[in-house]
């Protein structure tokens, strides 16, 4: 076991390399293509085995992906953002396909406005796709969860595609310790990739993704890939612990920071919970009982498990870094679900929305957002959901839209 | 490859029975379903046939197929980019030993001209670049055929389609995707007829014995798309051979060959009035501008060439 600095991207690289992945097919993608360039450069040298070849397109690159993977190798590939919507089709198409094979997402804001930093209504967009969907908070958990990733696509009980999501530029580019597991004992956790009747053979003629005619075979297959994505519950518990015997670092479904005696619970997702670990421990100092709840597995939704950390709490700040235009936070609907009629659900359900593009979450607003639920708890009225801005927000923002008027106008347009 | 070399130089050289199973759901006279026939009987069943969204998509429905070899459906796009990835999957099974090389199997993209000339252009042009070893074969029926015949990039000038209802048909005119292929340094590159299935089957044993990007458009006339009686398929078929609208050749080694040369050509309106898609230019009177323009089009096709080539090609 080695000890190195690594980008999130140089992990999710790492990850790719350590499972011996076969065959990559890539398209380039801020923040995304240092992962590519890296597999890259060690196909080069010599350093790892296997082939990257460059597609022309992101949709491309996800029937490329899903072809192979079809014929029976084991398939890593990459994207962001952008990339992941212009392969959209696919991503819903390869799913049904039942190929096991790991993309990583690197999450980035959508357009419109384009912008390159982090959200996560790009990974959000898969949501219903068929693929598994695991969120990562350090460089480590990249690496580690690239690895559980192929096994838990791979199981016979699952065999659905997975995505593995960093945050772009806070995570993606930010140099992180990780350990480096050893080849041999990555080996043991991950075997080679049996694909059994996954395959393309002259001897054995398979028609894969065939046409259905009428809703019932159709709904057959679509409820097939549903269960098969519920049995991935089980299965990536067992993979959790499988993973921990091996590398000693045990990876929840849930990360639960702080919550066992937390009256009033954070939830959300990605490394931006690492920013409120940090407000929570001055929370603590504080004397407040808040602690945070952390879904790494997003598809299938841990929903039984989430249901138990919850029970007996007393109020939720669900924080969203994404925004479902016109309803609000995708989290928040998801665990309101999971919660409606639960016995000892928490009464208070909260919405922040935050962290949109990049935009920083501070140490203030999760104090404020702590409090906002306390005082919703105290008065049993669940608060109106909030988007997170600052008034120094809005005054810089009032700075920009002046000199475009200035500007407009010196050009001898009406403001 | 030589007239000497070749197993096919009469119609009783190819085979009797067809290897593609009967009782498709493609329309009777179907021109595509005619020259894949052909096609199948010689690359034969150690195959996997890549499908984008097309009339074709319907050979397999589950859980019946017409195929002996493999099939995978992908999507109206990027069917060529599948062929990638099972190419390069079965690349590196073998040159690990994980497969034995009689496992292997020739890759074949099937399309329609929706895909081809259009939204799958990105894909078959990358494809083509990165020099993939694989058979493409787009069965052109000139227009978006499964959803109805609405005009698309290979739609003829003048074509009555669902979305060309006036009466000058299609204003635009038929995109020249040999070239656009040919563009790309392909190792080959033909065109085929159903109704020539003696220079089909020629171009297809080629095909097999080669290796990179193996281009193939076949003219796929439409009964359905075209308005005209299935029993006529392939009459419709040898006059757009012989009037000069849809010419036979092929682009190997950088050289483009004419294989069958019509002549002397017959008058593009002998093609033209069995169609109701060019009802139009006859009734209720006819269109003699339209028509001249359009036989000017094939002249001067053919005009350039014989002028460029000095009858060498």
């Amino acid at each position: 076991m080695t000890r190195t600095l690594l980008t999130g991207n140089g992990a999710a690289a790492w990850g790719g390399r350590l499972a011996r992945v076969d065959y990559i097919p890539a398209f380039p993608i801020t923040p995304q293509t240092e992962i590519i360039e890296t597999l890259s450069n060690w196909i080069d040298s010599g350093e790892m085995a296997g082939r990257l070849v460059m597609l022309e397109s992101e949709h491309s690159m996800l029937t490329a992906a899903g072809g192979a993977a079809a014929t029976g190798v084991r398939v890593l590939s990459a994207t962001s953002s952008q990339g992941l919507l212009y392969a959209m089709e696919m991503v819903y198409t390869v799913a049904g396909w039942r190929t096991p094979f790991v993309l990583i997402n690197v999450s980035r804001g959508l357009s419109s406005p384009i912008t390159l930093e982090p959200d996560h209504n790009d990974v959000l967009a898969a949501r219903d796709s068929g693929f598994l969907q695991i969120h990562c908070a350090t460089c480590q958990e990249v690496l580690d969860t690239t690895l559980m990733a192929f096994r838990l696509a791979e199981d016979k009980r699952v065999r659905l595609p997975v995505i593995v999501n960093m945050d772009g530029f806070y995570l993606s580019f930010t140099r992180e310790p990780v350990e480096l597991p050893e080849a041999g004992a990555v080996d043991a956790f991950l075997p080679p990739f049996d694909p059994e009747n996954i395959v393309f053979r002259a001897s054995t003629p398979t028609s894969q993704a065939v046409a259905v005619l009428g809703g019932s075979p159709y709904s057959y297959f679509r409820y097939e890939m549903h269960l098969a994505a519920l049995n991935a519950l089980e299965v990536y518990d067992e993979i959790s612990k499988a993973f921990a015997q091996q590398f000693g670092r045990k990876h929840d479904s849930i990360e639960s920071y702080q919550s066992e005696d937390a009256d009033i619970l954070f939830v959300m997702m990605g490394c931006f919970a690492t920013k409120a670990k940090a407000a929570i421990d001055r929370l603590r100092d504080a004397g407040k009982a808040v602690g945070l709840l952390r879904p790494r597995l997003i598809r299938p939704f841990p929903a039984e498990h989430m249901q138990r950390l919850l029970a007996g709490k007393r109020g939720v700040a669900v924080i969203d870094q994404n925004l479902s235009i016109g309803k609000g936070g995708v989290l928040h609907s998801e665990l309101a679900s999971v919660l409606y009629g639960q016995k000892g659900a928490p009464p208070i359900l909260a919405s922040f929305i935050g962290g949109l593009g990049g935009r920083d979450i501070s140490a203030e607003e999760f104090f404020e957002m702590a409090e906002v639920t306390r005082r919703a708890v105290d008065s049993g009225k669940t608060p109106p959901p909030r988007l997170l801005y600052n008034r120094d927000e809005l005054r810089e923002i009032r700075k920009l839209q002046a000199v475009a008027h200035v500007e407009r106008q010196e050009l001898g347009e009406k403001p | 490859m030589s007239e000497t070399e070749t197993a096919f130089r009469r119609m009783k050289d190819l085979p009797s029975t067809h290897l593609l199973g009967t009782g498709t759901p493609m329309c009777a006279g179907c021109g595509g379903l005619q020259a894949l026939h052909v096609i199948y009987d010689i690359l034969g069943g150690k195959t996997v046939f890549v499908n984008a969204a097309g009339c074709m998509t319907l050979l397999s429905v589950y859980p019946f197929t017409p195929f002996r070899g493999s099939w995978l459906y992908t999507s109206m796009a990027s069917a060529p980019a599948g062929a990638q990835g099972i190419r390069d999957a079965l690349d590196i099974l073998l040159e690990q030993n994980r497969i034995t090389p009689e496992e292997d199997l020739d890759v074949v993209v099937l399309t329609g001209d929706g895909a081809a000339y259009g939204m799958g252009l990105s894909a078959t042009s990358g494809a083509m670049e990165r020099d993939l070893d694989f058979i493409y074969i787009c069965y052109d029926n000139e227009g978006y055929g499964n959803t109805g015949q609405q005009y698309s990039g290979a739609t003829p000038h003048a074509a009555r389609t669902a979305t060309s209802k006036g009466p000058r048909g299609f204003v635009g005119y038929k995109k020249d995707l040999f070239s656009i292929w040919a563009a790309h340094k392909p190792a080959y590159l033909a065109t085929v007829i159903g109704s020539e299935p003696v220079d089909l089957a020629r171009k297809i044993e080629k095909v097999k014995d080669l290796r990179g990007p193996r281009m193939i458009i076949t003219l796929a006339p439409c009964p359905t798309g075209w308005d005209f009686d299935p029993s006529e398929s392939i009459e419709i078929g040898k006059l757009a051979v012989k009037t000069g609208v849809w010419p036979l050749k092929e682009y190997v080694n950088g050289k483009v060959v004419h294989t069958k040369k019509p002549y002397p050509r017959i008058p593009i309106e002998e093609y033209l009035r069995r169609q109701g898609r060019f009802a139009h230019l006859f009734k209720p009177e006819r269109n003699e501008r339209l028509l001249a323009e359009l036989q000017a089009k094939v002249d001067e096709y053919w005009e350039d060439l014989e002028r460029s080539s000095f009858g060498t090609s």
